[in-house]
């Protein structure tokens, strides 16, 4: 722990009475850079985001900013600026004024304050919008300005809570870019959270996934999406097929896995050692899975797990279109139901219902957890 | 029938209590109030037409001091009913939580269950010479000899700030439901002390509350009788006292008009002057118009 976090956290746990929102939470965030906190609605981020803030205390552990502990300093204090859920701009101020909001309350010249905000306005790419009332603006204008009022005071720190959440699709993945560029362009660090795994790949340098109040994983967003450590991981991060099941068997290079519905495979212990007759999870990704047609290759094997491929025998039963990321259905033999992206080139094999096809993918591509809650059996 | 007609009946029979409302109780008796003011006596039972009695307003002192020493008592009941009604509207809606805010809300209805001459006499019976402060103070020694508390200005704007602080209090708690506490936060969260937040950002944001309570609480000051009467005595100067006076005791009904008209148009003055000081429109309070 030699260089000084912009952020870090040690510890940090929340109590409502008897319910623990936020959970022994620990991390340090680098200077400039983009950190993600991943996790479905009502996992403790908010809570967690206010504790920074100032706005809850934590019931245990510290906060520290620029190395430095906070926990004593009032929320107008702290030099961490927060965007919030509903961007809580001032509607009875106009856009120049709610950026000058912060200022004037620090005490800065007037000349310095225009100055600033003209800056400020300038960068996020509203230059003309500073006499505009708060009502006029769009989503995305709002989202900027919201932004701006924080950036303006040269925050060591920027959280920023669900700002997208409120965003139609388009405007969103836009906003996507133009928060990740804005970031790099004022090289402050950012803590966004978000329940959205697409947003947290696209945007961050790092990210946090939690659950239950608790990170589960930290990682760069490849980290997270290829090599997930737990099955909630997994299963939030990406889309995947998965499969229920239990451990057949051990061989040196992983395990043999029987699904619930008799679907054999092989697979990678993912989450730590396996034991025969562990309840499993086994998760594939869509992508990692080879379609041919079924008379492209010797189709006597097609449900053999043993080799270093596993390879399923199907047939068609829907196509999900979606430009390029579109996938296929296809029901095993075993009665599985398999997502697989459909290949974008190579023979024309036509992907009609009911066709006949074989699935192939490595052992390396189906990730298996111990199933959480259940004894192994035996 | 068709549809529109349907429609039209419709709009009409909702609408028609409403009117009835304020063609009876409140355009019928203003214009009889009116042409009653305008009339003027010049020998038993025979009138004319004339500003007579708006005259008369005019040309004596006490009458127009009456006026202005009324609306200017108004204007600091409203003053002080907002210093007292704020804190309390801010504590139910932004401090207390779910289930006290009820009780609390409750708990500023319960004085309008009794009536004003009740509530009158209740302050009577605490303030008077032989009244339960007075010999409290001679008790504890303070005071050897009886005090009168009544029968003073601060007695009667005390007792006026008490009977309409409720209509305070209601339209700000309702504005200031309504705001988001991530405002608040965020003005904190932006640097300011709890003096700017509730300055640059509480304040602004409740103005059609506050606008809308003053309003309310202004004209029923202004109107009230029995509170400056009871509290202030006979001299206590209200001018709906003269208004009673011309009316009963002089029974010169036509100059008790013209009163009557004067202090609807000078409290309505004072509103309109209020608003353009404040900045506000009369449509702003009833209608926030925000994206
Ligand atoms: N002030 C509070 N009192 C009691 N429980 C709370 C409070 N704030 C949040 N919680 C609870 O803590 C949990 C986490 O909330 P939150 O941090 O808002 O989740 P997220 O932002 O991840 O959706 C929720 O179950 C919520 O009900
Ligand atoms: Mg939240």
């Amino acid at each position: 722990m030699a260089a000084i976090h912009d952020l870090e956290c040690r510890g940090v746990r929340k109590r409502f009475g008897a319910f623990v929102a936020v959970d022994g939470v620990s991390f340090g965030i680098p200077s400039g850079s983009f950190f993600s906190i991943l996790g479905p609605s009502g996992c403790g981020k908010t809570t967690l985001l206010r504790m920074i803030a100032g706005f809850e205390e934590p019931s245990e552990g510290d906060i520290l900013i620029k190395g430095r502990s906070v926990l004593s300093l009032a929320p107008n204090r702290r030099n961490v600026k927060l965007v919030f859920q509903h961007l809580a701009l001032f509607p009875m101020m106009n856009v120049a004024e709610n950026i000058a909001y912060g200022l004037r309350c620090k005490g800065v010249a007037r000349g310095e304050i225009a100055r600033r905000t003209a800056d400020v306005l300038e960068r996020v790419g509203l230059p003309h919008a500073g006499s505009k009332d708060i009502g006029q603006l769009s989503g995305g204008q709002k989202q900027r300005i919201a932004i701006a009022r924080c950036m303006v005071l040269d925050p060591d720190v920027l959280l920023l809570d669900e700002p997208l959440g409120a965003l139609d699709l388009k405007l969103r993945e836009q906003m996507k870019i133009e928060l990740k560029m804005l970031q790099s362009q004022f090289g402050t660090t950012f803590v966004y959270i978000t329940h959205d795994q697409s947003e947290a790949l696209v945007m961050s340098d790092r990210v946090a996934v939690m659950n239950h109040g608790r990170f589960e994983q930290v990682g760069a967003p490849r980290e997270l999406y290829h090599d997930p450590v737990t099955a909630f991981v997994a299963g939030f991060v990406g889309d995947s097929n998965r499969w229920p099941g239990r451990v057949l068997d051990r061989d040196p290079a992983g395990v043999r896995v029987e699904t619930d519905s008799g679907l054999t495979l092989a697979a990678c212990e993912a989450g730590g050692v396996l034991r025969r007759g562990d309840a499993v999870e086994v998760f594939v990704r869509p992508e990692s899975i080879s379609v041919t047609g079924a008379q492209a290759t010797d189709a006597t094997d097609a449900t053999d797990g043993s080799g270093e491929h596993n390879r399923q025998a199907g047939r068609i039963e829907g196509t999900l279109f979606n430009g390029a990321n579109s996938r296929i259905l296809v029901r095993t033999s075993t009665g599985e139901q398999v997502e697989a992206d459909l290949p974008q080139r190579g023979p024309d094999i036509g992907f009609e219902n009911g066709a006949p096809v074989v699935l192939a993918w490595e052992r390396t591509g189906s990730k298996c957890f111990a199933r959480a809650g259940e004894d192994p059996a035996g | 029938m068709n549809q529109r007609s349907i429609r039209r009946l419709t709009l009409f029979m909702l609408l028609a209590p409403f009117l009835l409302w304020i063609a009876l109780l409140i355009v019928l008796p203003h214009a009889g109030i009116f042409t009653l003011s305008l009339r003027e006596k010049v020998a038993p039972l025979v009138y004319t037409v004339g500003p007579g009695n708006y005259l008369d307003f005019f040309r004596e002192p006490i009458y127009w001091n009456t006026l202005l020493r009324t609306a200017s008592f108004s204007v600091l009941v409203t003053a002080l009913t907002f210093l007292v009604g704020f804190p309390i509207a801010y504590y139910i809606a932004k401090i207390a939580g779910r289930r006290a805010r009820g009780a609390l809300f409750l708990g500023c209805l319960i004085p309008l269950w009794v009536s004003d001459l009740v509530r009158a006499y209740g302050w009577m019976i605490l303030l008077r010479e032989t009244g339960v402060v007075s010999s409290f103070l001679q008790w504890t020694g303070i005071v050897s000899v009886p005090v009168e508390l009544l029968y003073n200005d601060a007695t009667v704007v005390v007792g006026l700030v008490y009977t309409v602080v409720l209509f305070m209090i209601v339209p700000l708690v309702s504005t200031l439901d309504g705001m988001d506490n991530s405002l608040i936060e965020a003005g904190y969260n932006l640097g300011g002390n709890g003096l700017t937040v509730m300055r640059r950002i509480v304040i602004p944001y409740a103005m059609p509350g506050i606008v809308a309570g003053s309003i309310v609480v202004f004209m029923l000051t202004a109107g009230s009788y029995l509170t400056p009467i009871l509290l202030g005595g006979k001299n206590s100067m209200w001018f709906t006292e003269q208004i009673y006076e011309q009316f009963i005791t002089r029974f010169n009904w036509e100059s008790g008009a013209a009163f009557g008209i004067l202090l609807l148009l000078f409290t309505s003055l004072t509103v309109w002057l209020g608003l353009r000081l404040s900045g506000q429109s009369l449509a702003s309070t009833v209608a926030r118009n925000e994206a």
